[in-house]
């Protein structure tokens, strides 16, 4: 008892701090990496190759004076940054990050909550999410703070159902919702390929469930200043900004472990496996730079558009299509 | 431990729901509402049903609690909109109504004590994906099926509402 509690602990401060740094140093590659597309350096100043900037950018975020505006609702107001900041942190805890490791003879499964609703877990932890941002919106009685809640609450849930008939179709192709099943159904086939309309229907909604570009409209500068956040500053406003890369990082964890075969690779030793699994979610968060310093923003009717009348009969469809096939073999 | 957690969630729950009905912001009572139907999942899942206890959340606290907010939000709802008690009835109807129902409330809780026993057995694997989607989609199918066309229905409905009101203006 005492020991499966000291080694779950152990696992836990584990996975917060690597989530946490990969936040923090998201920050610092999203600034060089868009830099490099617009033929700039970005921060180099902090450290060698600007390193230690997500350090200096921290220690700002903590030292700043922390401005709360006379007209917001005040206990809502506070609660809002910590609404997007928790789930952020707790949806991680069910994804597989490695297969197993070995320590002083005792073998460590290299997940912390092996559940067999693991998907339906994600998805409940996401949904809770939302509140962060109406909350947020509606307690700065800002008109920006309001109009960017509204829009990222509409494009949260509109985006949500699609997603969900995505995962949907992985979970009907590998016949459970054990994130550790369906990461060891992709031995052979990866889901990527066995499931190529799912993986691009899961893409797409998971970067409009986490306000990026080209679906950044909650936060759109020219128009919003910045969205629901707009009246935040200091750590409220790091705790935003945490939970969204936070998000990203979750995103990119599901999608590797949905359809990239999670940690799965080459060689098959526990250190290995986390080297692979931490690859492939870079790759996904890579690609959502990559998005962010080429694409344009869509427009609101567009998104909306695209969302319930292109997104949502494909996923669909396409469930459709999975469920005859797995019927028939 | 296991006492614990059924206490402090337990506690939790009761005091939010408490809260709901005493505040007088309609945010707050939203938000309360909201840590009640998480601290009840929280029981859920101590009864091992972990499947009903994330149903919980993604349905009550995640989807449905969200339009009560919208709906607050957007037409920006305070105590005072609502007016003071209109009928003279409606007070004494109010306290009858509660008394009928804590009284039913009791009736069932008596009779559910003297059948605890039967609680026990029921709890031990109860609840997961497969056992409900397999009592859903054979002994429950009818009712199931006739649930989703209901929910079709009211969604057409809201669509031909908001249609109408669009064409007017």
């Amino acid at each position: 008892m005492l020991e499966i509690a000291i080694i779950s602990t152990i696992k836990v401060i584990f996975v917060f701090v690597a989530l946490l740094t990969a936040c923090a140093y998201m920050t610092l590659i999203e600034r060089r990496v868009v830099a490099r597309f617009q033929t700039r350096l970005g921060p180099i100043y902090a450290g060698p190759n600007g390193l230690l900037q997500p350090v200096a950018d921290l220690m700002k975020l903590i030292f700043k004076e922390d401005i709360i505006p006379e007209h917001v609702d005040k206990k809502i107001y506070t609660i809002a940054p910590l609404a997007a900041f928790i789930p952020a942190t707790l949806s991680i805890a069910v994804i597989p990050f490695g297969s197993s490791i070995t320590i002083f003879g005792r073998e460590i499964n290299l997940v912390l909550s092996d559940l067999n609703v693991g998907v339906l877990y994600v998805f409940a932890i996401t949904s809770i999410g939302v509140y962060s941002i109406i909350l947020s919106g509606w307690s700065s009685n800002s008109k920006y703070s309001l109009l960017g809640s509204i829009r990222s609450s509409a494009q949260m849930i509109s985006y949500e159902v699609s997603m969900g008939l995505a995962v949907v179709s992985v979970v009907l192709v590998s016949g459970s919702l054990n994130l550790n099943v369906i990461v060891a159904h992709q031995e052979n086939l990866w889901h990527i390929f066995s499931q190529p309309v799912a993986f691009i229907i899961f893409l797409i909604c998971g970067i409009a469930e986490t306000n990026r570009a080209p679906f950044d409209l909650p936060e759109a500068e020219s128009e919003l200043v910045a969205g629901y956040h707009t009246e935040y500053s200091a750590m409220k406003f790091g705790m935003f900004f945490v939970g969204e890369y936070a998000n990203m990082v979750t995103v990119s964890a599901m999608a590797t472990t949905l359809f990239l075969g999670g940690w799965q690779g080459p060689g098959d030793s526990g250190i290995l496996s986390m080297f692979w699994f931490g690859l492939k979610v870079f790759l996904f968060l890579f690609l959502y730079l990559w998005l962010r310093a080429t694409t344009p923003r869509f427009r609101y009717d567009q998104l909306m558009n695209f969302g319930w009348k292109v997104l949502l009969p494909l996923a669909i469809l396409n469930v459709l299509v999975t469920a005859a096939a797995v019927l028939i073999i | 431990m296991e006492y614990v957690i059924f206490f402090a969630s337990a506690f939790v729950a009761i005091v939010c729901a408490l809260l709901v009905i005493s505040q007088k912001n309609p945010v707050a009572s939203v938000i309360f509402l909201i840590m009640a139907f998480v601290a009840q999942a929280i029981l859920y899942i101590q009864l091992s049903a972990l499947f009903v206890a994330i149903l919980q959340i993604v349905v009550y606290a995640g989807a449905i609690m969200v339009l009560f907010l919208f709906v607050i939000m957007l037409l920006n709802l305070r105590r005072d909109d609502f007016g003071p008690e209109k009928h003279p009835l409606q007070g004494w109807l109010t306290r009858i109504f509660g008394v009928v129902l804590v009284a039913e409330l009791i009736i069932v809780i008596a009779r559910g004590v003297s059948q605890s026993e039967s609680v026990d057995t029921a709890a031990s694997d109860f609840g997961n994906v497969e056992q409900v989607a397999t009592i859903l989609f054979t002994r429950y199918v009818f009712p199931f099926e006739l649930t989703s066309i209901l929910l079709i229905v009211a969604i057409i409905g809201a669509v031909v509402l908001g249609k109408r009101r669009a064409e007017e203006k």
